[in-house]
């Protein structure tokens, strides 16, 4: 059985195919990247049993049925050497399109600010452009980094630059920071008040064959989505139910 | 016997064939992808645009081959004195001994995978730049000097290699006339192999603008037109790179397109360094 889609999904889903294998000895699930939009083709063209998306199906795309497996923020993170914690929208719509360029306009020391991105095609890059900037454009002065890990890196590097990964990515040698005071946390997550969220999805082409099934039901129960919670993501489930 | 010879024979031309046609293959490949897309775009647009926004429709590379020029440009700095210096010594000046320990550690230098010279700049030189010159440090500066070390094997191993292939005469007879060591190597040696030398040279310079992988982790990527070398910046090399993951439709063929620039740059380098060296047998 074959799923394929975002690679930011491809980890977690990995990992849910491995315990599955453990535990269905029978059982072979390939898992696969290539993006969002390659993960909506392939369950349209049955290339994959199984697609994966990490953002919501576009309306052209609603003749898939989605299943949300998991959910993931997109932390906006700073050196732990910056002052600045926190950041209304608007101000990191300006930080982003370069509107902003020093840290004093916003509170800070007077340092340049070190814009890092995602670069053009990644889904996190996406979904930040969808949430935060809207119309405006990232500055092409934005230091581009090709995953979240790298991002982290550059960022926990210098004490000047401002970065979005995945909220399940956050280590200690970054912060993530509060936007118009909403910290980035599971429980302001779940209450709707952080709204940098996108969903994980599972795509099929109408009814999922049996094997698909049974995957996504274990996907779906409390053993499989404490792995995800432990991993990062937001689970689907409320808390109570994952004990 | 003479039969088992004419089939290994034919054997061998049909394996130095299957290469060349791979390297055709790549070759069509690249263009059949690409070509539409500069025709869409405009040759001139594509080469000579500021803007790299693909999902705006923005395919404009010429802060790449800037930023491509200005990283070759400073590693070039760099490694030809350097190489230059080395290849001296390594001639001329090293007792046995050490040269017994420097050449092994000189080829190592090209052992070591581009990786690894990343990672090390990214770690260690990146944050002496930022700290001592300002900038995010991931910057043209700082690919520059990493990629001045990765070619200093290539400059050293072929300009070693022609000092090596003088007559002695011309070192022994620029002795006789009187001339110091360090004269005949300066006026007479150095001159002499200056064709091999050369070549070395724009083979080094291949070598530093088809890197990606270092570059990708020392240069920041940012896809703007770079105004100092301490500005981050995205070569034609790590372009692909950092965007093929996830391109699909004009954006991939953007990057095939970019391939196709690439590609024409390194045969002009390629083809002279071949006429260079050959004018060196000749003469």
């Amino acid at each position: 059985m074959t799923v394929a889609g975002s690679t930011s999904v491809e980890p977690f889903a990995e990992l849910l195919a491995e315990e599955y294998m453990r535990l269905h000895p029978g059982a072979y699930i390939y898992v696969q990247g290539g993006g969002s939009t390659a993960g909506v083709e392939a369950a349209r063209s049955h290339a994959a049993n199984i697609g994966m998306s990490s953002r919501s199906l576009l309306p052209s795309e609603k003749d898939l049925s989605a299943v949300m497996i998991a959910r993931d923020a997109i932390a906006l993170i700073v050196h732990p050497g910056n002052p600045i914690r926190n950041l209304s929208l608007v101000h990191v719509r300006d930080v982003f399109s370069g509107k902003i360029k020093r840290w004093k306009e916003v509170g800070g020391p007077d340092h340049p600010i070190v814009l890092v991105t995602r670069e053009e095609g990644s889904g996190t890059r996406e979904a930040f452009q969808k949430f935060v900037m809207g119309k405006e454009e990232i500055s092409l002065a934005a230091l581009v980094q090709d995953s979240n890990g790298a991002i982290r890196q550059v960022v926990s590097g210098d004490p000047n630059s401002i970065g979005y990964i995945s909220l399940g990515l956050v280590n200690e040698k970054v912060i993530a920071m509060e936007i118009s005071g909403v910290e980035a946390s599971v429980s302001n997550i779940e209450n709707g008040s952080y709204t940098l969220v996108r969903p994980f999805l599972f795509l099929f082409d109408g009814e999922p064959s049996l094997d698909a099934k049974a995957f996504v039901d274990f996907v779906l129960s409390p053993p499989a989505q404490k792995i995800l919670s432990k991993e990062g993501l937001v689970s689907i489930l409320p808390r109570a139910a994952q004990k | 016997m003479d039969i088992k010879e004419k089939l290994i024979e034919k054997a061998l031309l049909v394996i130095a064939l299957s290469s060349i046609t791979i390297l055709a293959l790549i070759t069509f490949f690249i263009f059949e992808e690409g070509l539409p897309l500069i025709w869409k775009v405009g040759p001139r647009a594509f080469i000579l645009g500021n803007r790299w926004v693909p999902s705006q429709g923005s395919f404009g590379i010429f802060p790449m081959i800037v930023s491509s020029f200005w990283v070759t440009l400073g590693a070039l700095l760099l490694g030809i004195p350097l190489g230059l210096a080395c290849t001296i010594f390594l001639c001329e000046l090293t007792p046995r001994s050490v040269g017994l320990f420097l050449r092994p550690a000189i080829h190592l230098l090209a052992a070591i995978p581009s990786v690894i010279y990343g990672f090390w700049g990214l770690v260690v030189f990146v944050p002496l730049v930022r700290n001592y010159l300002g900038g995010p440090g991931l910057s043209i500066l700082s690919g520059s000097v990493i990629l001045g070390f990765m070619i200093l094997p290539t400059i050293i191993s072929i300009s070693e290699d022609s000092i090596k292939a003088l007559p002695r005469t011309y070192k022994e007879g620029a002795l006789a006339l009187g001339a110091t060591h360090w004269q005949t190597i300066w006026r007479v040696m150095i001159p002499a192999a200056r064709s091999g030398i050369v070549a070395s040279i724009i083979l080094g310079m291949g070598r530093a603008l088809g890197e990606t992988m270092a570059m990708i982790m020392i240069l920041g990527n940012a896809v703007q037109m770079p105004s100092s070398f301490l500005d981050s910046a995205r070569t034609l090399t790590t372009n692909i790179g950092i965007e093929m993951g996830y391109a699909s439709g004009d954006h991939r063929q953007a990057l095939f397109a970019t391939g196709i620039v690439l590609f024409v740059i390194i045969m002009i380098l390629n083809s002279a360094a071949i006429v260079l060296s050959r004018r060196r047998a000749g003469g």
